[in-house]
């Protein structure tokens, strides 16, 4: 029997009747967790090797392997909870549609990931690919509040719940969220939500990028607390100059305040975008990393944003770069090479400064790897999840490169 | 080996008067702040600084002698408590904050920092230290990482692990590993997340790096008082849906009112209440939290809140906190033995919860008292009770066994802060099923292939599926420690050979 045939029989013609990969990999499209844990029990048996894909928009699908499994039709969301501030949502569901769903309710999830707006939930948890709004509400992992997913032998393993504090056991959604699938295929997210904020103003100042960095520290050093803080290069603000963008998100009160307060600290010299400017700007900034060949993200101390972008600068170019100055992250995108990646992240590394590749083709990702240059001990760890949660190595991931 | 060679060999690292070995001196660790488990370790020792416990540790690895970690010991589960096969380490001896980073709000500390000390000593730079266990003046901040403890003001600004920033650990295998960044970005999968609340059975934590927060430029204090558990409940299903986010939201019922305010921590809480709300609101601008104020004051009171009261100044607010964060203190003198418990609910799920947590205390005869972080739904549903009333303690322990099945059947959870240890063992299984446990005990061994720290702590093992893993050198297949089964017997009944004091 061939692959897809024993496929077919294990899940329904349905999970198998979509268009194969570019590549000519057949892709097949699990409907429940269920058949997610089937699949990848076979695979270990069979010794198929599985890359992962939610909408196909983010992460390249071009890993060898003898299927693809998609999450497509996980598209549930079992519930939204306005007066919990809470939500279940599965992991093929497009942010889009999440987004709308969650309005409707009255209710936000305060992430601006990067990418294309139908990117699927569970990628932007597997990559952990925070945007602007993560200068006040955290990375990824601060908007879950429980996974499911699947080991790459087929077991189903709940994590966490969905109550906002939990305590119960190991917190395993921890290891899933930025994991890029290398322990397990995430099947559904237990998310923790805010209330639609009724105010959200944009405002932006241009000018030359120290400049503006001086300018967010001043921002910070006012007490004054934005959604998002983020400078922008002219070519992903559509700009002449660099741009610092701000949002600030809430009540009326609350937003007309911190307005206020932004006023008296920097003078004025922000410019108000009106709702449709603002939507424009963020969601193009979010899509151009979708548009470029490689991203990835670097972590360092906010004092050390204006040293981190003149060595990004440097080393690989700043055409398309967003960072969010007051809590040192930093996403670049653009082309670059194996060579000059792997030298990058040496360099970061001396500055104790992780580099985390989020996307790129096979070929540059298998050599540079999503994560590399580790601490002392880092790898052990690392290589024992691996075979803990996919010790088949069923689950096609870069996880590290091959240098 | 022989205990007196084990000693010796302790002594050689911390010096002879840093072990402790009479059974009088390692009575002093045989119980942590819930008064339901006593074990008495095998030996206490008290290193004075990292290369000691680093050599301590190394020692144990060599001798493959099990280790419990201690901070403060005022835990809540029975985490901290070693039994007769394990050394107790001690470490509040490493007590040193070794950075304070005002620019970019890190600090470093050693585990043995007490949680209130660090944000006394950022206080001058206008910041603090996030997380406020009731405990703040006591608990460490290793216990706090090893916990993933909370506390009221957990509600806007996130548990320990959102302040986490980086890690030192040494594994019980002896070697020392570096998780996680000083900006906070990890170095692969998320092992600092994965570290903080493994409750000491992963390593310990020797450096801890913490992200500090401004102190809040304005804050507004809310007392606000219900003649009804239900409306306070509903009250505050109320607030979180409005959006606003209070930096704390906390509710007491009126038997712990009445603790409190027959204590030398009376707050001035209105007696015939029968629940009060405490609330800050906090941010950087006046107006902003004025007008959030009174949004929430018209809230309540369409919820049915007798009187909404703002503390006048400082001294007020100061006053308010203190009745409500000295409140297990206070409910302590009811009676002899108080069982603190620890379950989250959803927090619509909140009044229905507390009428059944009532309708489970008056079955079986006991006292409740609720103080609890009503904002997270986080409930303390606390039990006063005298051990020496014969059946009692039975009587207590099927009370909260099922409000724990009450919490779970409203889809909560077991415990939101005070972690699983001893005492939440015998519940895991009904929250997680074996697939699930057995994936948390693999990940352990990831850790500590031997499951030498903190040993039958956190996964009920007879619960977990069988799992296979690839083999590797650094995965020599061990033998499961088997749980003896008096762990997932009633609780009080371990290990009382000798007799209670």
């Amino acid at each position: 029997m061939s692959l897809l045939d024993r496929v077919r029989a294990l899940l329904g013609n349905d999970a198998v009747d979509v268009a194969a990969s570019p590549d000519g990999v057949p892709r097949v499209a699990p409907a429940s967790p269920d058949a997610v844990a089937l699949l990848l029990g076979t695979a270990r048996e069979q010794g198929w090797r599985v890359r992962l894909e939610g909408a196909g928009t983010w992460m390249p699908g071009d890993a060898p392997a003898d299927l693809a499994l998609t999450t497509r039709r996980l598209d549930k969301i079992p519930a939204i909870e306005p007066q919990d501030l809470s939500a279940t949502a599965e992991a093929g569901i497009g942010c889009d549609l999440l987004r709308q769903q969650l309005a409707d309710r009255g209710t936000w999830l305060a992430l601006d990931p990067p990418g294309l707006a139908g990117r699927s939930l569970g990628s932007v948890v597997a990559t952990a690919t925070a945007g602007p709004l993560r200068n006040a509400f955290g990375g990824v992992r601060d908007h879950l509040l429980g996974v499911t997913f699947v080991t790459g032998d087929g077991r189903i393993v709940q994590s966490g719940g969905r109550v906002m504090k939990n305590v119960a056991g190991y917190d395993l959604t921890k290891l899933e969220a930025g994991g890029f699938g290398a322990f397990g295929v995430i099947v559904l997210a237990h998310l923790r939500l805010r209330a639609l904020p009724r105010a959200d103003q944009t405002l932006v100042l241009e000018g030359p990028r120290p400049d503006l960095t001086q300018v967010a520290e001043d921002i910070t050093a006012a007490g004054i607390e934005p959604a998002a803080l983020e400078l922008m290069s002219p070519a992903l603000a559509r700009r002449e100059r660099w741009a610092l963008a701000l949002r600030f998100a809430g009540s009326a009160a609350v937003v007309a305040a911190e307005e206020a307060g932004l006023r008296a600290a920097t003078g004025g010299r922000f410019a108000a975008l009106r709702a449709d400017e603002a939507h424009g700007l963020w969601m193009r900034a979010g899509e151009s990393f979708a548009a470029r060949p490689v991203a990835f993200r670097v972590g360092g101390l906010p004092d050390s944003s204006d040293e981190l972008l003149d060595l990004l600068q440097h080393q690989v170019g700043d055409e398309w770069i967003s960072a969010s100055p007051a809590i040192g992250a930093i996403r670049w995108g653009g082309e670059t090479t194996v060579d000059r990646l792997r030298r990058l992240r040496r360099t970061l590394a001396g500055l104790e400064v992780p580099l985390t590749l989020e996307r790129a083709p096979w070929p540059v990702r298998s050599a540079v790897g999503h994560f590399g240059a580790y601490r002392e001990g880092v790898g052990p760890l690392v290589a024992g999840l691996r075979r803990t949660f996919d010790p088949g190595e069923a689950l096609v991931v870069a996880v590290e490169g091959t240098e | 080996m022989t205990d007196a060679t084990l000693v010796d060999a302790l002594a050689g690292i911390v010096g002879a008067r840093q072990v402790r070995v009479t059974p009088a001196e390692r009575l002093t660790y045989a119980r942590d702040a819930l008064p339901t488990h006593r074990r008495v370790p095998r030996v206490a020792v008290l290193p004075a600084n990292r290369d000691e416990l680093v050599a301590l540790v190394r020692l144990l690895a060599a001798l493959e002698v099990a280790f419990v970690a201690r901070g403060a010991g005022t835990g809540l589960s029975g985490g901290a408590l070693a039994d007769a096969s394990a050394v107790l380490i001690v470490l509040t001896r490493l007590d040193r904050i070794l950075r304070l980073d005002p620019t970019n709000r890190v600090a470093v500390v050693e585990p043995g920092v007490v949680n209130a000390r660090l944000s006394a000593a950022a206080a001058p730079f206008g910041l603090r230290y996030g997380p406020d266990p009731s405990s703040e003046t006591a608990c460490t901040v290793g216990g706090n990482v090893a916990e993933n403890a909370g506390g009221p003001h957990c509600l806007k600004y996130g548990v320990t692990t959102h302040h986490v920033l980086a890690l030192e650990v040494i594994l019980a295998d002896g070697s020392v590993v570096e998780l996680g960044s000083p900006g906070g970005e990890a170095w692969g999968p998320d092992l600092v997340g994965l570290f903080v609340g493994s409750e000491g059975t992963f390593g310990i934590a020797t450096r801890i790096a913490v992200r500090l927060l401004p102190v809040p430029r304005a804050v507004r204090t809310l007392l606000v008082d219900f003649t009804s558990l239900r409306a306070a409940g509903e009250a505050v299903s109320a607030i979180i849906a409005s959006g606003i986010v209070p930096a704390a939201l906390e509710m007491m019922d009126q038997s712990c009112i009445q603790a409190v305010e027959d204590s030398v921590y009376a707050a001035g809480y209105p007696r015939d209440a029968a629940a009060v709300l405490l609330l800050d609101l906090d941010g950087p601008r006046d107006e902003a939290i004025d007008a959030d104020g009174e949004t929430i004051a018209e809230l309540v009171r369409a919820h049915g809140a007798r009187s909404v009261r703002g503390a006048r100044d400082a001294e007020e607010r100061e006053r308010l906190w203190l009745g409500r964060k000295k409140a297990f203190g206070a409910l302590g003198r009811l009676s002899r033995d108080l069982v603190v418990q620890d379950a989250v609910v959803p927090r619509s799920a909140l009044p229905a919860v507390l009428e059944t947590i009532a309708t489970i205390a008056a079955r079986y005869g006991v006292a409740v008292s609720n103080v609890f972080h009503a904002g997270d739904g986080n409930l303390h549903p606390n039990i006063a009770f005298d051990r020496r009333v014969p059946g009692l303690e039975a009587r207590v322990e099927a009370a909260s066994a099922e409000i724990m099945a009450a919490c779970i059947a409203a889809g909560g959870t077991i415990t939101g802060e005070h972690g699983v240890g001893l005492d939440k063992l015998r519940y895991m299984p009904l929250v997680f099923d074996g697939d699930s446990l057995a994936a948390m005990d693999a990940l352990r061994r990831v850790w500590d292939p031997q499951a030498r720290a903190n040993p039958g702590k956190v996964i009920p093992v007879q619960a977990c599926r069988e799992w296979t893993q690839a083999r590797s050198a650094r995965f020599e297949p061990v033998e499961r420690v088997t749980l003896g089964a008096e762990a997932l017997g009633p609780v009080g009944a371990v290990d009382d050979s000798e007799g209670r004091g």
